[in-house]
């Protein structure tokens, strides 16, 4: 049984990295260690890249829109999740917010180039699966699947 | 063709600001946008990237995307903070104070191509 344990443990990875509202500073960092991560795994190119724009815009999200969160990376022989979870305001309207131009960010954060309401359009673009939901007032789960076999 | 290779055309006035150890990447291609997003899911792996944004997420734009480098144009100074970024993580930054429109077009001029168009086109 241990032994399978060791198995198990080798073939799947788990990364938690926490993402703070409205820290552009620091914006773009769980994003591009997400990725480091991914490279060091030797997964395909076309997998770092879905998975990397995917990481981008759930981090920029919550950085955005958010007033604390996190990005959760799970990979396993079969498929790489991504869960993004924040506390903050929610979506009032998922299918409004899904439609590519829409946003609800403010001016100053549009006139950076960010809001330009293509995050959730972008990782539905990039995952094989996303999964969104949302408590207006409380918070957004989003969760994108990349199927890796 | 490198990037150290379009720091010496005088035609596009480039500037370099940050990231000189990355000077040797070559430049497979362009892209051309302001709105963040839009360059995470259209620019290529080894794009030059063309822009008037100046604060310093265009860096991680360009890391997560191993573009070649960014081109700051308009006479835009970048702040401080998008040059230690960039420094560190070798992302080269030049600046020009020709405006987007000139530089584009000089870029094109000397066989630079927007990689993901053509890319589109190739696959039909």
């Amino acid at each position: 049984m241990a032994e399978v344990a060791a198995m198990s443990h080798d073939l799947s990875y788990d990364l938690t990295i926490p993402v703070t509202g409205h820290d552009f500073l620091r914006a773009g960092e769980a994003a591009s260690r997400i990725k480091k991560v991914l490279q060091a795994l030797n997964l395909p190119p076309q997998v770092i890249r879905r998975a990397s724009i995917s990481a981008y815009e759930a981090e920029m999200n919550i950085i955005i829109h958010a007033y604390r969160g996190q990005l959760a990376l799970k990979v396993t022989p079969e498929a790489l999740t991504l869960v993004a979870e924040d506390e903050g305001p929610g979506i009032q309207n998922i299918d409004l917010a899904m439609q590519e131009g829409y946003s609800t960010a403010p001016d100053e954060i549009r006139e950076m180039g960010f809001g330009a309401g293509m995050g959730l359009p972008n990782m539905k673009k990039s995952a094989d699966r996303l999964t969104i939901t949302s408590t207006v007032g409380q918070g957004t789960r989003v969760e994108i699947v990349i199927q890796l076999s | 063709m490198q990037l150290k290779a379009l720091l010496a055309v005088p035609e596009l006035g480039l500037n370099l600001k940050a990231g000189r150890s990355g000077l040797e990447r070559e430049v497979k291609g362009g892209y051309t946008s302001d709105l963040l997003s839009h360059v995470m899911s259209r620019a290529r792996e080894g794009d030059l990237w063309v822009t008037v944004q100046a604060h310093q997420n265009i860096v991680a734009v360009a890391v997560l995307l191993n573009l070649a480098g960014i081109i700051i144009a308009g006479g835009i100074e970048p702040q401080e903070e998008t040059l230690s970024k960039a420094e560190a993580e070798g992302v080269p930054i030049f600046t020009t104070d020709l405006p987007i429109f000139e530089v584009v077009g000089r870029l094109y001029a000397l066989g630079i191509r927007a990689s993901n168009f053509y890319a589109a086109l190739a696959q039909g």
